[in-house]
């Protein structure tokens, strides 16, 4: 149940919760927890790369030439912009200047899409230049098997955190849409809550493009 | 007993007569109709991994394989495991006990998050339907270790499936485990200060920890397997490149930890049990509570005494080895105290005490062999006997299940409101306990002289360990039986309980039988230590008070 009892000041609060600061903390512990999973989760993968990484030296630098870097320094710019807006929609939230919030939180969804496209498109050229394993592999060099196992690498990884920022995104137009009926007027709490997942979206594309395009030298 | 205050137990309708529809239980967000629902869920699952043991032992009756081919006897072990591991005894105690207890027993009205609790359970269910499915399927044939290469390239059973349920039921543990830590974090009532919780919350809290930061691993080890085996890459297959090893490390990275995910809530039952039935209060508080922490992080350090013979660095052996030794610290720790709180102590023989002290013991042996195994020599000896099969059984089944039974019996006045029969609960207790022990005390002796694993069938040497065990299956099967048919039947026909037939002092004794929808009739403060018990049989309790009480004499 979610009834709402309202106590002597504040914002509504949840009935469980004795009040608006209690709910607040409660909140912002829980999405640090989740987080904490996630490291977890994303540290897996990129702990099994690594370890590859430095096996097969070589052979995942010549691998990595064949990226786009361009593509992904733009969606690093993209991303990090993008993280800017989030920050200062939540600031936006804090300080009730729903208008501002709104404006913010659509930039922050069209840099989204933004990254989304582009990583779109590196995924079409990489399939032109039969780097997807499994469905169009095909390598002259040396040592093929080690070469795709970077490229495995490369999919699974940009592509769980795409998922990231889908998820991420979807979760952005509800409440984009919420919003704007003044839903975070009182409470912002749900728009501090999502800028720490969109940072952390954020923080794990700053790992993966350097151990993605950089180690190439 | 001490008088407790009249102003906790304003009789309004209890959490089960607060509505009676399906929907009013299915879309529910009261931790405590949402650790019932839990706990017929992995009832059902215990008795389907039961059912999988059963003709199991059945089968290794004789040393021919004459009752299932390989192959099904193959599914069989495996069924077992993951059904056991993964659908009854990661969830067992946390989702039920954890669930219904904690916020009750810190003073809060619920959970945290009550709407992700509710969605932990349909997500658990939405996996277990996913297993259900790799089962009727035709089952899996890897162990429940999923080695590579086997399962991502020979095996031609429903490993996906099977998968994907594991990872769907990881995030349900994921979410149960965040809930809790917040819910102790921020959700305790004034005056329940950390050394005012109970053990059971600072053992559930630990739990929590490894649910949050170990689940992921494996849920992401899953992913790869997936692909892998769906995309025919070699991310862990050596032919094209990839490393087994690195898929033992990072399923054991998860998989060791998860054994104190099934123990740590275990002993949090047992350390309310055992002070309450002895009156006294609990001997090393803070030992007890910091060696719960202590299990939880060095239990993360561990992983690799499962790989001794597996090839990896004989350095890393020895580390792992000797942080092995030191992780059995803590638990002796809590042994110890155990023991040293029914010194003197004026015990009772309840059912809920004889499950704890049958804990206690199947835990020491079970822990004690883990030492044997801890020895790098010792382990490559037994490696893959029956030595290690009866030595995590005596954690896993003995140990767990007993403390999960014996909580389920102490808390049932709590839960139902009812009575359990005493006389078939003592019962059960012993039947438990010896079935027990004769079903896997032969197989130590059977896996040191060498009896393999996970062979249907074996040389007749080990015949009459293998028929002692199976006798013993049986009685145990029995012992198991038992207090399904006596609580259900109990829940209409059994004695009505009072509010605290133990004469506890926790919170959740203090408010009514079963406890109101949102637990107290108002806000309780907390103004005593946990366990203050007297063996004349009266106790202080957590809290005599409650907020309005205080405002209303402020006011005057
Ligand atoms: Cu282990």
């Amino acid at each position: 149940m979610t009834e709402l009892h309202s106590t002597s000041v504040g914002p509504p609060v949840a009935h469980h919760f004795e009040d608006f600061e209690q709910e607040h903390e409660a909140n912002m512990l829980g999405m640090w927890a989740f987080l904490a999973t996630e490291v977890l989760f994303f540290g897996a993968v990129f702990v099994a790369f690594y370890i590859y990484r430095s096996a097969y030296a070589d052979i995942f630098k010549e691998a990595s030439r064949h990226l786009y870097m361009s593509i992904g320094a733009i969606n690093t710019v993209v991303l990090l912009t993008s993280s800017l807006t989030v920050a200062l929609a939540v600031h936006a939230g804090e300080h009730k200047a729903r208008r501002l919030m709104v404006g913010l939180m659509v930039a922050t969804l069209v840099l989204g899409l933004a990254f989304l496209g582009f990583k779109a498109f590196e995924y079409y050229l990489d399939y032109q230049e039969h780097l997807v394993p499994a469905f169009n592999f095909a390598w002259e060099g040396a040592n093929p098997a080690q070469t795709q196992l970077f490229f495995v690498f490369y999919f699974i990884m940009t592509l769980v955190h795409a998922l990231h920022m889908i998820i991420g995104i979807s979760v952005l137009a509800r409440m984009i849409w919420q919003a704007r009926r003044g839903s975070y007027d009182q409470d912002s709490t749900a728009v501090e809550l999502f800028g720490l997942y969109w940072h952390f979206v954020d923080i794990v594309w700053i790992f993966l493009f350097p151990t993605l395009y950089l180690l190439r030298q | 007993m001490s008088a407790t205050a009249p102003a906790l137990k304003i009789r309004e309708p209890s959490y089960i007569n607060a509505a009676y529809t399906a929907k009013s239980w299915l879309l529910t967000t009261d931790h405590k109709r949402i650790g019932l629902l839990y706990m017929v869920a992995i009832t059902f699952f215990f008795f389907v991994g039961g059912l999988a043991a059963t003709v199991v032992r059945l089968e290794l009756l004789t040393p021919q394989g004459d009752l299932v081919l390989p192959e099904t006897y193959n599914k069989l072990f495996t069924v077992h495991g993951v059904i056991m591991v993964f659908f009854f005894l990661i969830p067992s105690i946390p989702t039920t006990l954890g669930n219904f207890l904690v916020p009750i027993m810190i003073g809060a009205r619920d959970m945290a998050f009550p709407r992700l609790n509710l969605a932990s359970w349909y997500i658990f269910m939405v996996g277990a339907l996913f297993a259900i499915v790799a089962l009727i399927g035709g089952g899996v044939d890897t162990g429940w270790t999923f080695y590579t290469p086997y399962s991502t390239g020979f095996s031609n059973t429903q490993v996906i499936p099977m998968a994907i349920g594991i990872l769907i039921a990881g995030f349900s543990s994921i979410f149960t485990g965040l809930n809790i830590i917040i819910t102790v974090h921020k959700m305790r009532a004034p005056g329940m200060t950390w050394f005012r919780l109970p053990l059971f919350i600072w053992s559930m809290y630990a739990t929590s920890l490894i649910m949050v930061l170990a689940t992921p691993v494996l849920a992401m080890t899953l992913v790869l397997i997936a692909v892998e085996r769906t995309f025919h890459v070699g991310i862990f297959d050596p032919a094209l490149g990839g490393d087994p090893l690195l898929f033992q490390h990072l399923f054991w990275f998860y998989s060791h930890p998860a054994v104190y995910i099934m123990i740590l809530p275990g002993m949090a039952v047992v350390s309310e049990l055992i002070t309450c039935f002895s009156r006294k209060p609990i001997f090393g508080y803070k030992f007890i509570a910091f060696s719960s922490i202590a299990i939880a992080v060095f239990g993360f350090l561990v992983w690799g005494h499962h790989m001794f013979v597996s090839g990896q660095s004989i350095y890393s052996s020895l580390i792992f080895s000797s942080i092995s030794f030191a992780v059995a610290i803590p638990s002796a720790i809590k042994v110890f105290n155990w023991t040293a709180t029914l010194y003197k102590g004026s015990i009772s023989w309840d059912t809920p005490m004889l499950y704890a002290l049958g804990f206690i013991g199947l835990f020491t042996i079970g822990g004690l062999t883990g030492l044997f195994l801890a020895t790098l020599p010792v382990d490559v000896h037994v490696t893959d006997t029956y030595f290690v099969v009866a030595h995590f059984h005596y954690i896993m089944v003995g140990s767990a299940v007993l403390a999960y039974l014996g909580g389920i019996h102490f808390w049932w006045p709590k839960i139902s409101g009812r009575m359990y029969p005493e006389w078939w609960g003592k019962v059960s207790a012993i039947t438990i306990f010896l079935g027990f022990n004769l079903t896997f005390f032969p197989q130590f002796i059977a896996g040191y002289q060498g009896m393999p694993r996970r062979y249907y069938a074996y040389a007749p040497e080990y015949q009459v360990m293998n028929v002692l065990s199976t006798a013993g299956a049986s009685i145990l099967a029995i012992g198991y039986v038992l207090p399904l048919i006596y609580l259900i039947w109990s829940m209409r026909e059994g004695e009505v309980a009072s509010d605290n037939p133990w004469g506890a002092t926790g919170l959740e004794w203090q408010t009514e039988s079963p406890p109101p929808t949102f637990n107290f009739a108002e806000t309780p403060i907390v103004t005593a230590e946990p366990y203050q018990y007297n063996p004349d049989g009266t106790f202080t309790p957590q809290t005599t008070l409650s907020v309005r009480q205080i405002k209303k004499e402020v006011a005057a």
